[in-house]
């Protein structure tokens, strides 16, 4: 099948994230300000959430956007500026010698396997699942991803409130400045 | 009719080569945390696309699992961030070498 058998509208919506996701990534490895890499992952997440959007997975896409954009690049924003600035870091200085070539040679290796996999396999040419009701188009699955959540997938869904709270008292351990507590302080 | 799950697949293959290769290439600790952002995102997007294909709605609920460990995995990444910082004022992981043999 040709690409000209599909709707020019999902073309042009992939073309659209496939640059947002590829310009956005190729930002944040090779600018030299973090703030810059940060706003360029910002474009990336984007870029996926267009692909989510494009895939009906609704929910996902506006999970992406609130937690990704607006908390979690926010957080690295946020320790950018309460770090200050590592300007002097420069791209172009190579600290280990032939550290880019294997680096560049392993990468594109694993990326054409991936590649020769993915457009060659049969198992993404429409098999479907027989485990559970058909996906709906849409914003449709929103209900369905909410069942799954909170009846197949119910102890892993507790499990990451456990994990979040543990994440959250860690890091708030770890970002503490110690006190030096001299024995006249703890008096009674 | 959509494009083929092909073309999303091998977008999010060129992502994870490209968030690996920042990955082992920036010497600067928070940008190997977006590294590491670009792949986890370049594996929801695959994970998003088998759920369309397969029609299953097990792929999205993994995808908001994964999203959940990022944003902890974040939040103690940057908290260990702060902490190296204040003892080195540097966050390039070239001067973390104590454990070296």
């Amino acid at each position: 099948m040709t690409a000209a058998a599909y709707a020019v509208p999902s073309i042009l919506v992939f073309v659209t994230a496939a640059l947002l996701i590829l310009v956005g990534a190729l930002g944040v490895i090779s600018v030299k300000n973090p703030v810059h890499a940060a706003l360029s992952l910002i474009m990336t997440l984007f870029g996926v959430a267009v692909a989510f959007v494009a895939q009906s997975a609704d929910f996902l896409a506006a999970v992406q956007i609130i937690v990704y954009a607006g908390a979690i690049v926010v957080l690295f924003l946020f320790v950018i500026m309460f770090l200050g600035v590592d300007r002097n870091m420069s791209v172009s200085v190579e600290p280990l010698v032939g550290q880019r070539a294997f680096a560049a040679s392993g990468v594109v290796i694993t990326v054409a396997g991936l590649i020769t996999l993915m457009a060659t396999s049969h198992w993404v040419s429409g098999a479907t699942s027989v485990s559970g009701a058909a996906l709906a188009s849409g914003s449709g699955n929103v209900k369905q991803l909410g069942t799954a959540v909170f009846t197949t997938y119910l102890f892993a869904f507790e499990a990451t409130a456990a994990l979040l709270i543990i994440a959250v008292v860690g890091a708030v351990l770890l970002a503490r400045r110690e006190r030096h507590v001299t024995p006249e302080e703890v008096t009674p | 009719m959509n494009v083929p799950a092909a073309w999303y697949l091998i977008l999010a293959a060129l992502l994870f080569g490209i968030g690996a290769f920042g990955f082992l290439t920036r010497r600067s600790a928070l940008i190997m945390f977006m590294c590491i952002e670009l792949m986890l995102n370049a594996v929801t997007l695959t994970f998003v696309t088998f759920s369309r294909t397969m029609s299953d709605i097990a792929g999205q609920a993994s995808v908001f699992f994964v999203m959940v460990v990022a944003a902890a995995e974040v939040t103690v990444g940057l908290g260990i961030v702060v902490a190296v910082f204040r003892r080195r004022s540097s966050t390039s992981v070239d001067e973390l070498s104590e454990l070296k043999g």
